[in-house]
């Protein structure tokens, strides 16, 4: 392990030979490396040590580039006019735009996520030392922090190592973002080679932000029953003080917890949350409720059962002071990224703070200490709440009803809407006193009032809806799983076999924000299509909120009829954003466990081997974020494909194979070094799914990998076709692609199958030992 | 209609490419008419049917009689095709559609060579959006037409934003004009 920052001094040194005076010996770091997996070829990447792995994805899944309009005007050259084959004052065509566009996405979300972990770890030092001793679950992981060992080529046992892993990752994402300035890279290639950089180094950010907090905090430490925890509108008890805290960065929010058991008020004031703050929060105390995914904002804060709102960092509303102050709701901003134009009254009294919040002087203030803003909070709320009195903006019907009236049906409402709700409509059914429409709407609302912000007569719409949606919201009730951090290292020798060998036909991750192009309902479908067909279904961020959000005809949410464990048929919550890495660290240590690959520094081995033998699928259905574009970026380089909902189409660019190239899909059989055809497995890097129906049937297509046993693949097979027929209504057209000799072929459908092979001059193929990298063969000469 | 159009959702703006307005549906069928290779590339939205979606489906049926169009139908608006008794619609994902249609060697669905007209309809506004944006700038010898009741700018001809009867009768003009009845 490396020790860094060892100085000796000497005042004055006698030797045979010299006398030396005020000597002084630094070292950077000491390497005790009683570690004894040896180091891999790339400990710590430089920019272009894995350009040639990112070649080799990019020249099958070659970018299909959807640029929002014609022109650049990132520098004052322009703006240029780039349609076309034109190119831009500084020399640059559209192709390299758009993928510059796609780095600096990633370079934000992987910056956002490393800053995140920056400040955790800074935090926790300070509060609990550098020696304080990481543990993600005890003896249940040996193989902790793996994607920072396989990246970074250390191990991480104290908080202070994590800091050389950060330095690494923050190093990156610098060079990367530089590579976006006018006049640097010109190759669309090689952007996208740095934007899969700037998602690896995303990834070791939020490793290290989860394994941080899970070692500090206590979060549940790799805990299939992690407990259950409240969640939505109706979970919370509002005759209660009610702190709102929303954002991504927990320090704030355990300042506000720790401060209620010191005082034993716990119980005494609701602590709610929204976004992954909510996450960690209720990982960190399970009687916290969660109100909901991040597009919840808006309609709970005009509601006005928040007392107080205390912000911390990522995905908050610009806008959330002034919408507070509509219901009179003081705010605390606790995150120097997000200040809000507050004033800094970090080093005030605690006293003096909360007399200005309820007394009204003030409508938010700054505190960037986590433990005083916990106090403040606390303090504050219990004397704000009863002068509020749930103070609401929410309209009473004769109001939506008279702006039903007055509504000219200009339209503006609905252009300005991302997913085109029939508002003008909704305001005439309004006039009539009739809400229904309006609260259907509000089931496919994402929250982001542009609707309000578009009407030229100022009518607050999104609240229209949220009175409409009223009752039913009050009615959300719900228990999730807390986030359970890591995959265990048993349960990886469990499933390791069956998921490699593709008996367990999947992993299927489902992740990311609420920007869902039909209300939420389809991530709960989505989620039961495959656990009930045996897939391991792992969930994070709001996604794994809106898992939730369903209940059966029993009244049980998914969590409660899924178990929680990384086995055939579970259905679990990692956790928030950061603990994405532990989706990702489940295919590493598949690599790991299962096959004794050595992780240290060997990257592209260890991706090269998840590509093609690892069964697992990314699923962004409501993706909206930077971060969301890193994350994804992070599994594109593993060679793990990505699904986005409708609204990632404006990712501006797709990795996409073609299966119609039969010379795109060829491996070297490692045993003898021939290049073998494998069909398109996986088909495709990164792509966008229209509906849920064809997400569905997507995800297990995807599922395909070279590696699969004639087994599993009869069994991916059987769950493509079936799903194909059951949401498509007719058979799969490509099945020949994916069936290497007969013993693949599912048993009860073989005469249909057959048939269909001979109609398409189908040829048998051999099942290789995959690799896309020469160098793995090894037959030597 | 108006030869002026301004993109459906405010902000989805094109730049100075923008699509010229189908300001009659003869234009839309003398068009298909002259294509050598013409496609229709159906989304989901067709098989709905309220008032932004109309009878889109049927129309796409219609105009494969009318003059053999051959029929691309992403995500699952398959399954509708096959429940209205019309099986020659292909499946395939918008993206996949999208990207092989920018492709100029890619010898289309039935191997006798590139398409020089792609019609949109049915998907989603923003998603059809950005595909046809991939298409006016990495196409080289393809043009495009949204055929949706909105103005999308990054097609090479589009309708602009049209009543749902003006938007019917002109689906009935060109199916007209295309020899369909």
């Amino acid at each position: 392990m490396a020790k860094k920052g060892l100085v000796v001094k000497a005042k004055e040194l006698k030797t045979d030979v010299a006398v030396v005076k005020d000597l002084q010996v630094s070292i950077g770091k000491l390497v005790d490396d009683t570690w004894e997996e040896p180091m891999g070829p790339t400990p710590m990447p430089s920019m272009t040590d894995l350009r040639d792995w990112d070649f080799e994805l990019l020249r099958r899944y070659k970018p299909f580039y959807l640029p929002f309009c014609d022109v650049c005007c990132l520098c004052t050259f322009g703006k240029c006019d780039l349609s076309g084959d034109k190119r831009g004052a500084c020399g640059l065509n559209m192709a390299a735009q758009q993928s510059r566009i796609v780095l600096l996405a990633c370079c934000i979300g992987a910056a956002t996520h490393t800053a995140h972990a920056r400040h955790l770890v800074h935090h926790l030092i300070e509060k609990h030392g550098g020696d304080f001793p990481l543990d993600q679950g005890g003896l249940n992981i040996d193989v902790e922090a793996p994607v920072t060992r396989l990246v970074c080529g250390i191990k991480v046992e104290t908080l202070r190592d994590m800091e050389e892993a950060l330095d690494w990752a923050e190093e990156q994402v610098t060079h990367c973002l530089s590579a976006c300035h006018t006049g640097q890279e010109g190759s669309n290639l090689d952007f996208e080679s740095k934007a899969f950089h700037a998602g690896m180094a995303d990834q070791v950010g939020m490793e290290i932000a989860d394994l941080a907090q899970i070692s500090v905090y206590g979060f549940p430490k790799a805990d299939p029953e992690a407990p259950l925890v409240e969640l939505g509108f109706g979970a919370t008890d509002v005759k209660k003080p009610t702190i709102l805290v929303i954002g991504h960065n927990v320090p704030s929010s355990v300042g506000i917890i720790d401060y209620l058991t010191k005082k034993k008020m716990l119980g005494q004031v609701e602590v709610t949350g929204i976004c992954c703050t909510a996450h960690d929060l209720t990982r960190y105390e399970p009687s916290a409720k969660v109100v909901g995914p991040i597009s919840w904002q808006l309609k709970y804060i005009r509601s006005g059962m928040a007392d107080l709102i205390m912000v911390d960092e990522q995905c908050i509303r610009a806008d959330t002071l002034e919408e507070a102050q509509k219901v009179k709701t003081p705010v605390i901003a606790s995150s120097p990224k997000n200040c809000l134009g507050l004033k800094n009254r970090t080093n005030d009294s605690v006293d003096e703070l909360v007399n200005d919040l309820v007394e009204g002087k003030v409508h938010g203030v700054l505190i960037l200490d986590s433990d005083k803003a916990g106090e403040v909070a606390v303090e504050a709320v219990l004397k704000v709440a009863p002068k509020r009195n749930k103070f609401s903006i929410i309209p009473d019907i004769e109001e939506i009803k008279a702006a039903g009236a007055a509504c000219s049906g200009c339209n503006e409402c609905v252009r300005a809407c991302p997913n085109n709700q029939p508002i003008p409509e909704a305001m005439k059914a309004a006039a009539e006193g009739d809400l229904a429409p309006f609260s259907e709407i509000l089931d496919n609302c994402i929250g982001c009032a542009r609707c309000d912000s578009a009407c030229p007569k100022d009518f607050p719409l999104h609240s229209f809806m949220t009175k409409a949606g009223e009752q039913k919201l009050w009615e959300e009730k719900y228990l999730m799983r807390s986030g359970r951090g890591a995959i265990q290292d048993i349960e990886i020798r469990n499933v390791g076999g069956p998921i490699v060998l593709g008996e367990i036909p999947g992993v299927i991750a489902i992740v990311g924000c609420a920007n869902y192009p039909e209300g939420q309902g389809a991530i709960a479908e989505i989620t039961e299509e495959f656990a009930k067909r045996r897939y391991i279904v792992v969930l994070s961020g709001c996604a794994a909120m809106s898992v939730a959000m369903v209940k059966d005809e029993n009244g049980q949410t998914l969590y409660e009829k899924y178990p929680g464990g990384f086995e055939a048929g579970g259905v679990l919550n990692v956790g928030s954003c950061v603990s994405n890495p532990h989706i990702a660290g489940a295919a590493i240590k598949i690599a790991s466990i299962f096959a004794k690959r050595n992780l240290r520094g060997n990257y592209e081995e260890i991706a090269d081997y998840i590509h093609n033998r690892v069964g697992a699928v990314g699923l962004a259905w409501g993706a909206m974020s930077q971060k969301a574009a890193s994350i994804a970026s992070g599994f594109w380089r593993l060679g793990v494909p990505v699904v986005v909902g409708p609204h990632g189409s404006k990712y501006r660019r797709m990795l996409l194979g073609r299966a119609d190239k039969k010379e795109d899909w060829y491996v070297y059989d490692a045993r003898t070094g021939d290049k073998v055809y494998t069909g398109p497995t996986p088909e495709h890097l990164f792509t966008t799914a229209e509906t849920k129906e064809e997400v569905i049937v997507m995800m297990a297509k995807l599922c395909f990998r070279p590696n699969d046993t004639t087994k599993g693949r009869s069994m991916k097979l059987t769950h493509y076709i079936d799903l194909h027929k059951r949401y498509y209504g007719v058979m799969p057209e490509d099945i020949h692609l994916f069936i290497r000799n007969k013993m693949d072929i599912p048993i009860t459908m073989k005469p249909e199958i057959q048939k269909i092979l001979e109609e398409k001059g189908w040829e048998e193929t051999k099942i290789p030992d995959p690799t896309l990298l020469k160098r793995m063969v090894r037959k030597r000469g | 209609m108006s030869a002026k159009a301004e993109s459906w959702q405010t902000a989805e703006i094109a730049g100075p490419t923008k699509a010229n307005v189908i300001v009659k549906p003869e234009i839309a069928a003398a068009m298909i008419k002259r294509a050598k290779r013409p496609i229709i590339v159906v989304g989901y939205l067709s098989t709905k049917t309220d008032k932004d979606t109309g009878k889109m489906i049927e129309y796409a049926i219609r105009m494969n009689k009318a003059c053999g169009i051959p029929v691309v139908a992403t995500a699952h608006t398959i399954k509708e095709f096959v429940k209205q008794g019309f099986n020659d619609a292909i499946q395939m994902n918008a993206m996949d559609i999208g990207n092989r249609l920018k492709d100029p060697t890619w010898n289309g669905l039935d191997g006798k060579g590139p398409y020089d007209l792609a019609l949109f309809m049915g998907l989603p506004f923003y998603m059809e959006f950005v595909i046809l944006a991939g298409l006016k700038h990495f196409s080289t010898n393809l043009k495009t037409i949204s055929l949706d009741r909105y103005f999308n700018p990054h097609a090479s001809w589009s309708f602009p934003n049209l009543k749902v009867e003006e938007w019917n009768q002109s689906f009935e003009t060109i199916i007209n004009k295309l020899g369909g009845n």
